[in-house]
């Protein structure tokens, strides 16, 4: 299966294209050390879609997330988020980027313990010195249910709540794309299925982009493609997964590598 | 757990840098003096006992009993020609010098003094049996002979650009002479060693000039071979008369100087120990902070030793070897450090004027010592209670996956005990203010104050943070971010901010003081002074009455006046008179009469300070008896009660009463108006004069003033430069918190960073966090500094009149700005490094 067009398979969907990689190569290392963590990727992420990225441990999906979301340096081939190039830019240009068009959740939380919740979420619109929209920020409290927890500080909250928070800090800004990295990671599966539940409803409900890094079927199960990465390439493309699917899928790279 | 110990200081290396230089500056410091000390006491000894080589037996005169001891009045001398040779004569000597001194100003090419007037001095050149003073071997040139020729040391001479042949104005005992300089020697003089001048005239010549006629001061005698000190001095002992004279042997002359320099030093190494003392107590904070740090750092790791069986004992222990091998290396490079300074310091001295003499740099085995015990029980003083802290750690804590936070145990505890030393300490202060003799009571309070502001610190940084939030609200996210970082650990806040506190309280303190203590004696100098200028002289001796007569000639002046001394006894008790010209007095002065007035002062009329009248009761009217110095009897009656001060006060006579009853007269300063007042050209036609005399000092009150504060600001920059040993450990001690938090926060960091906050964004973050914490202990230690400050200015007030609070705005707001450039600095390093810090390397870390 060529990956290098998805278009085909979400047609009925936007086509406009938020994120797209073009033979995106990653490699650390030199000469014997060297290793290839991306091996000229091409995939584009659309618009207003929940795309998931699977694959193995090593397989390349959170550099590949890394480098779409200018976090990393890229080796060769190209990233574009919207229309702007990413190779190239310099660390301010980059800076910037992240900050106006993407917005990001991490597996360990990330936020600021001197913060109370709600100052944690404009954090984003504080360092770019913008008002929030209020409408749309009581819209996405609303939406991730922290209407009444707004003035605790993360050492308050649960882990699914401070999840929750990170979450309502991407959305906040309307960033153009968000990136997801193992966002359910450290969460138990009840907290871990609200805060899935909260990103897919941003996309259908808000029309908002979301690229997921996991390495959980069910996790997977809530986006409208996944896409699977092994060994630095893209292998599969699937569109409208379930969890059942998804985890065949991964059986199958499990078995290939065992036999291989 | 040695080993144990032993990885993690390896494993920290850069963490306890600032560590281990922190102990090192206060190691270097105290090494360095005790070195400096040392080798400066060693080096003078050597000299003085070289001073002492030609000297076996040195003959003085009894020290005289008449309270003037005006040698050279109508008694004739007591070491004499005849005394030399006796002692020349005796059995076993081989030689003997007769010595004179006394004050010799000479004048540079300019007409001005050399030297700073206190240690510009005269002597005899005394030609032995081959026509040479052993004491002074010539460079160039020959012996001074006869009354019109001198010679002078090498050092001065070169100094001012004097060569043999020249003419050089002096002054002995007033007028000025004219002398030829007929060559110029080198000496082991102590005086010159120490940068004094020293010129030397022939034996009559001196003796003439030092009021000796045909007498010495000093009898040296030199032992024939084979015949030891004492020896000698018992048969000289025989031949002197015995009321008269005393004979020491040069041994004893030389332990007798050994003793007073090895005095003199230990004051000196006492203040400069002090000094590394306050830097040491700065540096416990920090290294409290670092282990604390450490600790609070390796919680899974320490949690796991005890997990898997190390007792609470061993944890601490383990603790605590780190320390001691932190404090070793410290110690160990602070005291070569030390040896360093030490050597520094006398290059500096040497350079700065003061001549040192030469010698070897001592390190004696007591200074190794003392270095390495205090660096090593200092350190592992400081991380005993961060060790205490370890220990408790539950070994359940080693489950936890979670990041181990601060422990946020409530500081009530702390912030009671913290209020109850402040009040009382604050209670202390005030109370010693209005007590006469509180200095004792003010010295308790302010050191338990000062505990009492270290335990509040943490409690006192959230209010007083707050305070600085606007300003920070103007830097957008990174000024809010820092405010927040700056109170997430009060306690880590508290501990660095104290650090830079201790520092410019003391800096405050002393400004504070100084500055008013300087304007308090400014005033009470000039206050009551309302003469044009004030002739004295440059090294304070009595004057020449020749002075005010001179002056008195002169076509410019107006008014004279001299103040003259009189010893005198009233009622059996003795009292001294302070003549005065009674008819211009009035004209020079502006006394504050609280009774009575100055009237019209002239033969038996006086007036008194109040201090004088209320002891003895008097009122204006009132008649007392009075013994002359002469022994005769007389009335005064008083007029006047004045309120003295420190130039002017006592019995104030006219001179003319004064005159029949003094055999010699000595003048303690003249004043004088002339017809110009105070101008560049009144103060040239009194100096002209006065014969352009290098001797004598004429001022108008603005000299007297600058010379006031002159003293005063070197003083005070010699405390800063030492203090300032004690900001630089403080700055180590910001650097190192920043440093630490900048690691402990890389997770927050590489998110901030991610979410969009650019590397100046995330400097700035740390800068002003840095900042916040400097300016915060600033504001601390300004504020107890300028309370101590007024606090030691009411005790002082009692015994200084004019004292006046001075608070030095300018120097206060300079220490502010002091304290914010102690921020900015420390934070340029660990803002880097945050600013630097790999984003994902961060956000991965758990």
């Amino acid at each position: 299966m060529t990956p290098t067009h998805s278009g085909v398979t979400t047609a009925q969907r936007a086509t406009a294209v938020a994120a797209r990689a073009t033979d995106l190569s990653k490699v650390y290392g030199q000469g014997e050390t060297q290793v290839v963590a991306l091996d000229a990727v091409s995939v584009d992420f659309h618009q207003a879609q929940f795309t998931a990225i699977m694959g193995p441990s090593g397989s390349g999906k959170s550099t590949l997330m890394h480098c779409m979301a200018g976090l990393d340096s890229i080796s060769g081939g190209s990233a574009r988020i919207g229309d702007t190039e990413l190779t190239g830019l310099k660390d301010k240009k980059l800076t910037q980027l992240r900050r106006d068009k993407i917005g990001f959740i991490f597996q360990a939380f990330n936020l600021l313990p001197t913060l109370n919740a709600l100052e944690n979420i404009t954090l984003p619109m504080d360092i770019a010195g913008r008002k929030p929209d209020r409408a749309w920020l009581d819209r996405v409290v609303e939406t991730v249910g922290l209407s009444g927890r707004l003035k605790h500080r993360p050492s308050q909250l649960s882990g699914g709540q401070q999840q929750r928070v990170a979450v309502a800090r991407a959305l906040a800004s309307r960033p153009e794309i968000i990136f997801a990295d193992e966002p359910t990671g450290n969460l138990d599966s009840r907290s871990g299925a609200e805060v899935l539940g909260f990103l897919r409803n941003s996309v259908r409900e808000l029309g908002q982009t979301v690229v997921m890094v996991t390495h959980d079927p069910v996790a997977a199960s809530y986006a409208n493609r996944v896409v699977f990465l092994a060994d630095g390439r893209i292998v599969d493309d699937m569109p409208d997964p379930t969890a059942d699917l998804v985890l065949e899928r991964m059986k199958g790279f499990d078995a290939k590598r065992r036999t291989s | 757990m040695f080993r144990t110990a032993l990885r993690n200081v390896l494993a920290h290396k850069a963490r306890l840098l600032m560590t281990v230089l922190a102990v090192m500056l206060g190691v270097a410091f105290v090494s360095g003096t005790l070195v400096f000390t040392s080798t400066i006491s060693d080096a003078y000894q050597a000299s003085s006992q070289k001073g002492y080589d030609n000297v076996d037996v040195a003959v003085q005169q009894r020290s005289s009993d008449s309270p003037s001891g005006a040698p050279g009045g109508d008694s004739k001398p007591k070491l004499d020609q005849k005394l030399l040779d006796k002692a020349a004569q005796v059995p076993g000597a081989a030689s003997a010098t007769g010595t004179v001194s006394g004050f010799t100003a000479i004048a540079d090419k300019k007409g001005e003094l050399l030297g700073n007037g206190f240690s510009t001095t005269g002597g005899n050149y005394f030609a032995g049996k081959d026509g040479k003073d052993a004491r002074y071997p010539m460079r160039s040139g020959a012996a001074p002979k006869g009354p019109h020729e001198f010679a002078l040391d090498a050092h001065t001479a070169d100094k001012a650009g004097y060569k043999v042949g020249d003419t050089v104005r002096l002054s002995v005992d007033g007028p000025v002479r004219e002398q030829k300089l007929t060559g110029i020697f080198t000496t082991d003089d102590g005086t010159v060693a120490a940068g004094g001048s020293l010129a030397l005239f022939d034996t009559p010549t001196a003796q003439k000039l030092f009021a000796m006629p045909g007498g010495f001061s000093e009898i040296d005698v030199k032992a024939a071979p084979g015949t030891s000190q004492n020896a000698l001095k018992s048969e000289i002992d025989k031949v002197l008369p015995k009321d008269a004279a005393e004979a020491t042997t040069g041994k004893q002359l030389a332990d007798d100087q050994a003793k007073m320099i090895a005095k003199k030093m230990d004051g000196m190494k006492t203040g400069l120990l002090v000094f590394a003392g306050i830097a040491l107590f700065v540096g416990v904070f920090i290294i409290a902070n670092t282990f604390t740090m450490l600790v609070a750092q390796r919680t899974k790791e320490l949690a796991l030793l005890r997990a898997v069986g190390a007792s609470r004992r061993q944890v601490t222990r383990s603790v605590l070897i780190e320390a001691t091998v932190v404090g070793a290396i410290a110690a160990v490079t602070g005291m070569a450090a030390g040896i360093g300074i030490g050597a520094g310091l006398r290059a500096l001295m040497n350079s700065t004027g003061a001549t040192v003499p030469d010698g070897p740099l001592v390190v004696s085995p007591s200074t190794v010592l003392i270095s390495l015990l205090v660096g090593i029980v200092i350190t592992v003083l400081a991380a005993w209670l961060p060790g205490r802290r370890a220990a408790k750690i539950p070994p359940v804590a080693a489950m936890n996956s979670v990041h181990a936070t601060a422990t946020t145990k409530s500081l009530v505890v702390r912030n009671t005990i913290g209020a109850l030393f402040a009040g009382a300490g604050a209670a202390g202060v005030l109370v010693a203010t209005g007590m006469s003799d509180g200095k004792a009571v003010m010295g308790g309070g302010a050191f338990l104050l000062l505990i009492g502001v270290f335990i509040l610190t943490p409690l006192l940084s959230r209010p007083l943070i707050a305070l600085a939030a606007p300003v920070l609200r103007a830097f957008g996210i990174s000024g809010g971010l820092a405010r927040q970082n700056a109170v997430r650990n009060p306690r880590r806040t508290a501990a660095t901010a104290s650090a830079l506190m201790v520092g410019l309280t003391l800096i405050t303190g002393l400004t504070v003081i100084a500055g008013s203590v300087q304007k308090g004696i400014d005033k009470m100098a000039t206050e009551s002074l309302t003469a044009d200028y004030v002739v004295s002289m440059a090294n304070s001796l009595p004057l020449s009455p020749d002075v005010a007569k001179k002056l008195d000639g002169l076509d410019e002046v107006t008014a004279v006046s001299p103040l003259r001394m009189s010893p005198s006894r009233i009622d059996g008790t003795p009292q001294s008179l302070t003549g005065v010209n009674g008819k211009d007095f009035g004209k020079l002065t502006k006394l504050d009469f609280t009774k009575g007035g100055l009237g019209d002062l002239q033969g038996g009329r006086v007036v008194v300070d109040d201090a004088t009248a209320k002891e003895k009761g008097w009122q204006p009217g009132s008649r007392f008896p009075v013994t002359f110095e002469d022994g005769k009897k007389g009335t005064l009656t008083v007029s006047g009660v004045y309120q003295g001060n420190q130039m002017i006060h006592g019995i104030i006579v006219d001179n003319a009463t004064l005159a029949p009853h003094q055999k010699q007269v000595t003048d303690r300063q003249v004043m004088v108006n002339t017809k110009d007042g105070t101008s560049d050209a009144a103060k040239e036609s009194l100096v002209k004069g006065l014969g352009k005399n290098p001797a004598l000092a004429v001022s108008d009150k603005k000299d007297i003033s600058e010379s006031i504060s002159q003293a005063f600001s070197l003083m005070l920059n010699m405390l800063y430069g030492l203090l300032a040993m004690a900001v630089i450990v403080a700055v180590l001690g910001v650097i190192n918190t920043l440093a630490m938090s900048v690691f402990e926060r890389s997770q927050e960091i590489g998110m901030l960073r991610a979410i969009g906050l650019d590397r100046r964004g995330i400097k700035r973050m740390v800068r002003l966090e840095s900042l916040v914490i400097s300016l915060f202990g600033g504001v601390l230690g300004i504020g107890l500094g300028v309370f101590f400050g007024w606090a030691a200015g009411e005790l002082i007030s009692g015994s200084l009149a004019t004292y006046e609070l001075v608070l030095p705005w300018g120097r206060i707001g300079l220490f502010l700005g002091l304290a914010a450039l102690v921020g900015v600095l420390a934070a340029l390093w660990p803002a880097r490094r945050a600013a630097r810090l790999n984003m994902l390397a961060a956000i991965k870390a758990e």
